[in-house]
C-alpha cells in the first residue's frame, strides 16, 4: 500500500454518474491538475440503470479532500460523490495469480499456503493455475509474498471496491439535493 | 425491507433530461440545418466564427439563415471566442462562437479557457471529421473533447443528427445556468450531412445537475445577526453580483446597514464608484483603504466571488480576525480558500433579498472613516504623483483619468492585461453597471480587442471603448480586420510604452532591473490601423491628449488612438505576490 507522508490520509470516493463517455477523464482530470495520483480506480454499474459508480482511493490531507470531492460533485454529469476513511467502508480487493503447475507438484506447501490464506484455485492448464484471493490490500500482498518462492508468473491486483457503512439511499440523498434546489 | 428500498430506486430517478414542449419542428432537414434553427430557438442573433472543411456544411446552411442569424467572420478563432465572451458579458446571455475541427478548435482553446475562469456563458461549436475517421489521425482531426474538458463546464460529441437539437438545448441551459460557463459541443461532418426531422425542445432540467440552491433562511438569519452585531463589517462584492443583477440589492443592504463596499476585479461597475457606501477597489493593484482595512474589519461579507489570490495575497494572514460570511452560487467554492463563519449557498440576488428585511438600519462613522484616511494616504502618495505632469509624456493614470471625466463613467470599457489593465480599472470612474470587460482569472493578453467587438455588437447603443497595450494588442491585431468589414464603431486606444510594462515593473521590483525581453520595437500603429480603413490619431505630448480623445469620442465610425505614454511608470498600490494584504507597498 502506498505510504502516507506528513498529515495525509487515505479516502476512498465513490462518485455516482451518469454513464457517459469522457467522465473517466474529467473526474481524473480533477486529481491530475492538483498532482494527485490515483492509486486505485474500479468504475461499475450501480443497482440503479444508467447510473455508474466510481470507486476511487487517493491520499491527500484531510482539509483538502472535502474541496476535491465538491470540484467532482460539480461538474454536471456526476450526480453525487462521497468520500470515506477505511473505518466507515467495508471495502475489498480481488488478486489473481498465474503459478506454473508444476509448483505444485511434489509438495503441498503451495497447496497449505492457498488454504491458510483462503484463496482458491480457479483454473487449471496443462502449463499454469489461477489462483484467486479477495481482501484488503495487506492479505492479497501477504499471499503474494508467500508464493513468490515458488515461482509467480503473473500477479494481479483489482482496484478497491466498497460499499459504504452509513444507511442513507443515493435516492434520499438526491431527493435532498432536489428539494434544496431551484431549475 | 432494505432490499425493497434499493428495488425502487431503480424508477424513482427521473429522466436524465427533462425538455420542454416543442418550439420549432422541420421534417427532412440536415444536421447542420438543425444546428442554426437550434441556435435561432435559443434566440441567437449572431455567431463569431472561422469556416473550415469539418464545418463547411453548417456554413452552406448558416448561408441560407444569413438575415436571420449574421456570421461575424474572425480573423483567428481566438477572437471569436473572446468577442463571444464580450458579447455575453454585456447581453447577460451565451455568446457563439464556431470553428473547424482540428487547427480551428484548437485556437478557441484560450478564449475557452477564460470563459471558465471568468464564468462566461459561451457555446462553442466545432466541426470534427467523420465519425467513421476518429481516431484515425484524419486530416485536420484532433481531440477537442479531450482537450477542452478541463476548461468546459461541459462538452459533447454529436456523432449523429438526431442528438444535435438536445445536445445544443443542454449547451444553452448549461451555459446559462447556475455558475456560467464555457459549453462545447464537437459534430461530425456526417451528423452535418445526415438527414432527419427535426424538432427543437428548450432544457429545462438535468437530473444531475443542481445550478442553482433555494435561500437556506437558517442561514440567512445566521448572516444577519452576525451583520447586526458587527463593528466593522465590510462588504466585498465579485462577478456574482453582476451575473445575478444584484446591483440595487447590494446598494441598498450598504445604504441600510451602513456597510462599506469594495469590489474585485470583475465586480467592477456593479456599483457606482461614486456611491458614499463605496470604497474602492480589492487586490494585488487595488486600493490602499479596502485592501488594507480587510485585515481590520470583524465581519467580511463576501458576495458572489472566489478569493482569487490576487485579492487575499497570502491567505494565512487574510482576514484571519474577521468572522466570514460567503454568498456563493458554487457550493465548491465556499472553504475553498477561506473558511467561512456562514455559508449561502445561492443566487446573489435571490440571498441579498431574502437578508435584507432582517438588517437593522446602522451607521459606523468611525469604521468609514477610516476608509477616508486610507484614501488620503493613497491620494497623496500614489494618486497625486500618478495625475502629476511631471513627465515629458503623459502618465497611464492621466490618460484614463481624462477619459473618465470626459466619457463621465458611462463607457463600457473593455481591457486588456498589465499596467494599462490596472491603471484602467483603478482611475475608470465606472458609473454605469456592465461596464466593465477584462480577462481577470486567466489573465489573457490579446482579450481586449475581440471583446470590444463583441460588447459594441451586443451593445450598440453603447460607447465601447477597447483600452489596450502595445503587447496584448499585437496579440489579436488582426481583429482590426473584422471591425473594418463590418464597420462596428469600437474605439480602441492603445497605451503605447514600447515596453510589457507589468512584467518591466516586476523585473524592477524583484529581479534587480534585469530587463529581460521586455523592449518592444512595435510597428507604425497608426499606419496599421489606416490599412484598415480605421481613423487613426497619435498623441505624442500631453497638449495633444484632449483634443485627441474628443476626436476619438466624437467619431461616428471605428477610431485608433496611440497614446505614447511614460516608459517607466509603476502601478501601485500593490500587494507583491505571496504578501499580506495588509503588507501593500504604496511605493
Amino acid at each position: 500500500m502506498q505510504a502516507l507522508e506528513g498529515n495525509q490520509q487515505r479516502y476512498t470516493i465513490s462518485i455516482f454518474t451518469e454513464d457517459k463517455v469522457g467522465l473517466l477523464s474529467r473526474i481524473t482530470g480533477i486529481f491530475t491538475r492538483r498532482k494527485i495520483n490515483v492509486d486505485s480506480l474500479t468504475v461499475s454499474e450501480t443497482e440503479n440503470k444508467g447510473i455508474s459508480r466510481f470507486t476511487v482511493v487517493i491520499r491527500t490531507l484531510p482539509e483538502r479532500i472535502g474541496v476535491i470531492v465538491r470540484q467532482i460533485e460539480k461538474q454536471v454529469e456526476v450526480l453525487k460523490a462521497f468520500y470515506y476513511t477505511d473505518e466507515q467502508i467495508v471495502y475489498q480487493e480481488l488478486a489473481l495469480y498465474k503459478m506454473p503447475t508444476e509448483a505444485f507438484a511434489g509438495s503441498q506447501a503451495v497447496e497449505k499456503i492457498i488454504r491458510d490464506n483462503y484463496a482458491r484455485v480457479i483454473t487449471i492448464e496443462p502449463e499454469f493455475i489461477v489462483i484467486e484471493k479477495t481482501g484488503h490490500e495487506e492479505e492479497t500482498t501477504k499471499l503474494f509474498n508467500e508464493l513468490k518462492p515458488y515461482g509467480v508468473l503473473s500477479f494481479v491486483r483489482s482496484g478497491r471496491i466498497a460499499i459504504a457503512k452509513p444507511m442513507k439511499l443515493l435516492k434520499v440523498h438526491l431527493e435532498e439535493l432536489e428539494n434544496i434546489s431551484e431549475f | 425491507m432494505l432490499l425493497q428500498q434499493e428495488a425502487e430506486t431503480s424508477t424513482a430517478f427521473h429522466t436524465q433530461t427533462l425538455m420542454g414542449e416543442c418550439v420549432i419542428a422541420k421534417k427532412g432537414i440536415s444536421g447542420a440545418e438543425a444546428v442554426v434553427l437550434s441556435l435561432l430557438a435559443e434566440g441567437v442573433e449572431c455567431v463569431f466564427g472561422y469556416p473550415g472543411g469539418a464545418i463547411m456544411p453548417v456554413y452552406d446552411a448558416l448561408y441560407d439563415y444569413r438575415d436571420r442569424l449574421q456570421h461575424f467572420l474572425v480573423r483567428h478563432e481566438q477572437g471569436a471566442a473572446h468577442a463571444a465572451q464580450g458579447y455575453a458579458r454585456v447581453q447577460r446571455r451565451a455568446g457563439v462562437c464556431m470553428a473547424t475541427s482540428g487547427p480551428g478548435a484548437t485556437n478557441l482553446i484560450t478564449g475557452i479557457a477564460d470563459a471558465m475562469i471568468d464564468s462566461t456563458p459561451i457555446v462553442c461549436i466545432t466541426g470534427q471529421v467523420g465519425k467513421h475517421l476518429l481516431g484515425t489521425d484524419a486530416f485536420q482531426e484532433t481531440d477537442v473533447i479531450g482537450i477542452s474538458m478541463p476548461i468546459t463546464k461541459w462538452n459533447y460529441q454529436v456523432t449523429r443528427a438526431e442528438e444535435i437539437p438536445e445536445a445544443i438545448a443542454k449547451a444553452f441551459y448549461i451555459a446559462q445556468s447556475g455558475r456560467p460557463g464555457p459549453v462545447l459541443i464537437d459534430i461530425t461532418k456526417n451528423a452535418q450531412t445526415e438527414i432527419f426531422d427535426f424538432q427543437y425542445r428548450k432544457c429545462l432540467k438535468i437530473r444531475s445537475y443542481f445550478p442553482k440552491r433555494k435561500v437556506d433562511i437558517d442561514a440567512i438569519q445566521r448572516a444577519a445577526e452576525l451583520i447586526n452585531r458587527a463593528e466593522r463589517p465590510f462588504m466585498l462584492i465579485g462577478q456574482g453580483v453582476i451575473l445575478s443583477g444584484a446591483q440595487d440589492d447590494v446598494k441598498e443592504m450598504a445604504e441600510k446597514a451602513g456597510i462599506p463596499v469594495a469590489s474585485t476585479l470583475l465586480g467592477l461597475s456593479a456599483m457606482s464608484v461614486h456611491h458614499p457606501q463605496y470604497v474602492g477597489y480589492l487586490g494585488m493593484h487595488g486600493n490602499y483603504g479596502p485592501n488594507v482595512l480587510t485585515n481590520q474589519c470583524d465581519v467580511l461579507i463576501a458576495i458572489g466571488m472566489r478569493f482569487d489570490d490576487r485579492v487575499t495575497g497570502r491567505l494565512d494572514s487574510y482576514a484571519k480576525q474577521a468572522k466570514v460570511i460567503h454568498i456563493e452560487i458554487d457550493p465548491a467554492e465556499i472553504d475553498k480558500n477561506v473558511k467561512t463563519e456562514v455559508a449561502i449557498v445561492a443566487d446573489a440576488k435571490e440571498a441579498l433579498q431574502a437578508l435584507l428585511p432582517l438588517l437593522e438600519i446602522k451607521r459606523y462613522p468611525e469604521w468609514m472613516a477610516k476608509f477616508k484616511e486610507c484614501d488620503a494616504i493613497e491620494r497623496e502618495k500614489v494618486i497625486l504623483k500618478d495625475f502629476a505632469p511631471t513627465t515629458p509624456l503623459p502618465k497611464m493614470a492621466e490618460v484614463i483619468h481624462m477619459l473618465s471625466q470626459k466619457t463621465k463613467g458611462k463607457a463600457i470599457i473593455a481591457t486588456d492585461v498589465g499596467q494599462h489593465q490596472m491603471m484602467a480599472t483603478r482611475y475608470y470612474q465606472f458609473d454605469e453597471p456592465y461596464s466593465n470587460i477584462t480577462s481577470g482569472g486567466l489573465g489573457t493578453m490579446g482579450f481586449c480587442l475581440p471583446a470590444a467587438i463583441g460588447a459594441k455588437i451586443g451593445k450598440p447603443n453603447r460607447e465601447v471603448i477597447a483600452i489596450i497595450g502595445d503587447g496584448g494588442f499585437q496579440m489579436t491585431i488582426q481583429e482590426l480586420g473584422v471591425i473594418m468589414q463590418y464597420n462596428i464603431p469600437v474605439k480602441i486606444m492603445v497605451l503605447n510604452n514600447n515596453f510589457l510594462g507589468m512584467v518591466r515593473q516586476w523585473q524592477q521590483l524583484f529581479f534587480d532591473r534585469r530587463y529581460s525581453s521586455v523592449d518592444m520595437q512595435n510597428p507604425d500603429f497608426v499606419k496599421l490601423a489606416e490599412a484598415y480603413r480605421i481613423p487613426a490619431r497619435r498623441v505624442e505630448t500631453r497638449e495633444q491628449l484632449s483634443d485627441a480623445l474628443d476626436e476619438m469620442l466624437h467619431s461616428q465610425s471605428a477610431f485608433f488612438l496611440e497614446v505614447m505614454v511614460e516608459k517607466e511608470d509603476n502601478v501601485f498600490p500593490m500587494v507583491p505576490a505571496g504578501a499580506a494584504v495588509a503588507e501593500i507597498r504604496l511605493e
